[in-house]
């Protein structure tokens, strides 16, 4: 399948519909697809599931939330255990109106990258004896308890590179490899947001990180900056 | 309620614990200050959002790309590597990382740790800390001894819901140095001008007391 490409990051996003499931890449400002999450925003797809490493104050995520889009969130940072101002999603969630799966952030990590490699789940010592295991198999390998935990799917998967050539390839910049690279390989749609496209051949083919097999929009745009508040 | 080390204090005398050649992740809060205390020292610090080799804490120029786990931005210093969250925990959990500093909000006589949970609040956050809890060779906890109540942190047994079972080694607190071992808290240093009896009337659980007990050297 060839990639589409887009200059307006509302037109990448029209396909998602109400109740579809969404990843979302980034590391709070790192590799945040800021503008496909306003563009998602603005389009106003409801009963949205989304997966996304944090959910706070800051995050444009919450703007999905304080718009009442958002039906659960699976993520790894919530809420915080100290600080005075509450985030849309901390309110919603406080009134049951969103619901919340908290999950171990190398587990979430590993959870997409079994989701997009194939694998039917995998075995880990984090979480054991803690409420992460309620309701999950315990399996004992050679004296050592883990629990199973399973992949984790998406419909759409919205990311950030800092660039990508036309077929698709994509390189990150510093730190922002984080939840995009795996998250780039779990989702039936993978909607990229960069900063340039370039001509095929411009990369170093041994320098790309996400092969164009598992892309299938780019959008190019200016990143919006973020900051956790 | 005996005057103890401030938080500054405590990220100092948490990073005498640090030897060249460790590789290292600090937890978000307290354990962050730790990195103002290790200039004479060769260690890697890691980022579990995927950066091996930061340094000091930018005040300006933020780039949003270059940030610790904490969201700060860092400088990225010569032969720092960058990687997805998935490589980067395997590198906590295969045991790669020879030393995480987290902060905590309750330890257990034996070495239980709650730091990811209040349930006043509900929700919480567990981030990398229970996968850091489990796979770290060595886990030091830095905390206030007591809440802001009184209340002893250092427990019998956690009333917060866990982050990992058995998983600290050793305690920093404003008052005291504790070692975890074999299901018992071996108190090790004092703060100074804070006395043995003022930590055991400060710690819910049972404390050994070392035989080389001394004050912290800071």
């Amino acid at each position: 399948m060839t990639v589409e490409f887009f200059s307006d990051p509302e037109q990448a996003v029209s396909i998602i519909n109400n109740n579809s499931s969404i990843m979302i890449g980034g590391f709070v400002s790192a590799g945040s697809p800021s503008n496909l999450i306003m563009a998602l925003h603005n389009t106003g797809s409801s009963n949205l599931t989304v997966m996304a490493n944090n959910i706070g104050l800051g995050d444009k995520l919450d703007m999905l939330c304080a718009n009442k889009q958002v039906a659960k969130v699976i993520a790894t940072f919530a809420i915080r255990a100290s600080g005075g101002r509450k985030s849309h999603f901390e309110e919603q969630y406080h009134k049951g109106e969103v619901e919340l799966e908290l999950v171990p952030q190398g587990s979430f990590a590993e959870r997409i990258r079994a989701g997009g490699a194939g694998i039917g789940g995998f075995l880990t010592p984090t979480g054991i004896g803690t409420m992460v295991s309620e309701n999950k198999e315990i399996i004992n390998v050679d004296g050592n308890d883990f629990l199973l935990e399973r992949p984790l799917q998406a419909d759409y998967a919205l990311i950030k590179a800092y660039k990508a050539d036309k077929n698709g390839n994509l390189i990150y910049r510093g730190a922002s490899k984080n939840f995009n690279e795996v998250m780039a390989t779990a989702a039936k749609c993978v909607i990229a947001e960069v900063e340039e496209i370039v001509e095929v051949g411009t990369f170093e083919p041994s320098n790309i990180d996400t092969p164009g097999i598992f892309v299938n929009r780019v959008v190019q745009c200016n990143p919006i900056e973020i900051r956790w508040s | 309620m005996p005057d103890g080390l401030t938080r500054e204090l405590i990220a100092m005398r948490a990073a005498k614990e640090l030897k060249d050649g460790m590789f290292v992740n600090l937890g978000i809060g307290l354990p962050t200050l730790v990195s103002n205390f290790i200039d004479d020292l060769d260690i890697t610090l890691q980022a579990e959002n995927g950066i091996l080799g930061y340094g000091n804490i930018l005040e300006e120029d933020f780039d949003p790309d270059f940030i610790n786990a904490g969201g700060q931005p860092v400088d990225i210093l010569p032969g720092a590597a960058f990687f997805n969250s998935a490589q980067s925990f395997g590198m906590i959990r295969g045991g790669h990382i020879d030393v995480a500093i987290l902060g905590g909000l309750q330890v257990a006589q034996n070495g239980d740790l709650a730091n990811w949970f209040v349930p006043e609040r509900g929700g919480g956050s567990i981030g990398g800390a229970m996968d850091l809890a489990v796979g770290a060779k060595k886990l030091i906890i830095t905390m206030a001894h007591t809440t802001k109540n009184g209340e002893s942190r250092i427990l019998q047994e956690c009333s917060y819901p866990l982050t990992a079972q058995k998983c600290v080694d050793l305690i920093i607190t404003d008052l005291a140095v504790i070692k975890c071992q074999e299901g018992k808290l071996n108190l090790l240093e004092t703060a100074p001008g804070v006395t043995v009896e003022e930590i055991i009337s400060s710690t819910e659980a049972n404390l050994t007391i070392d035989a080389n007990i001394k004050e912290m050297s800071l």
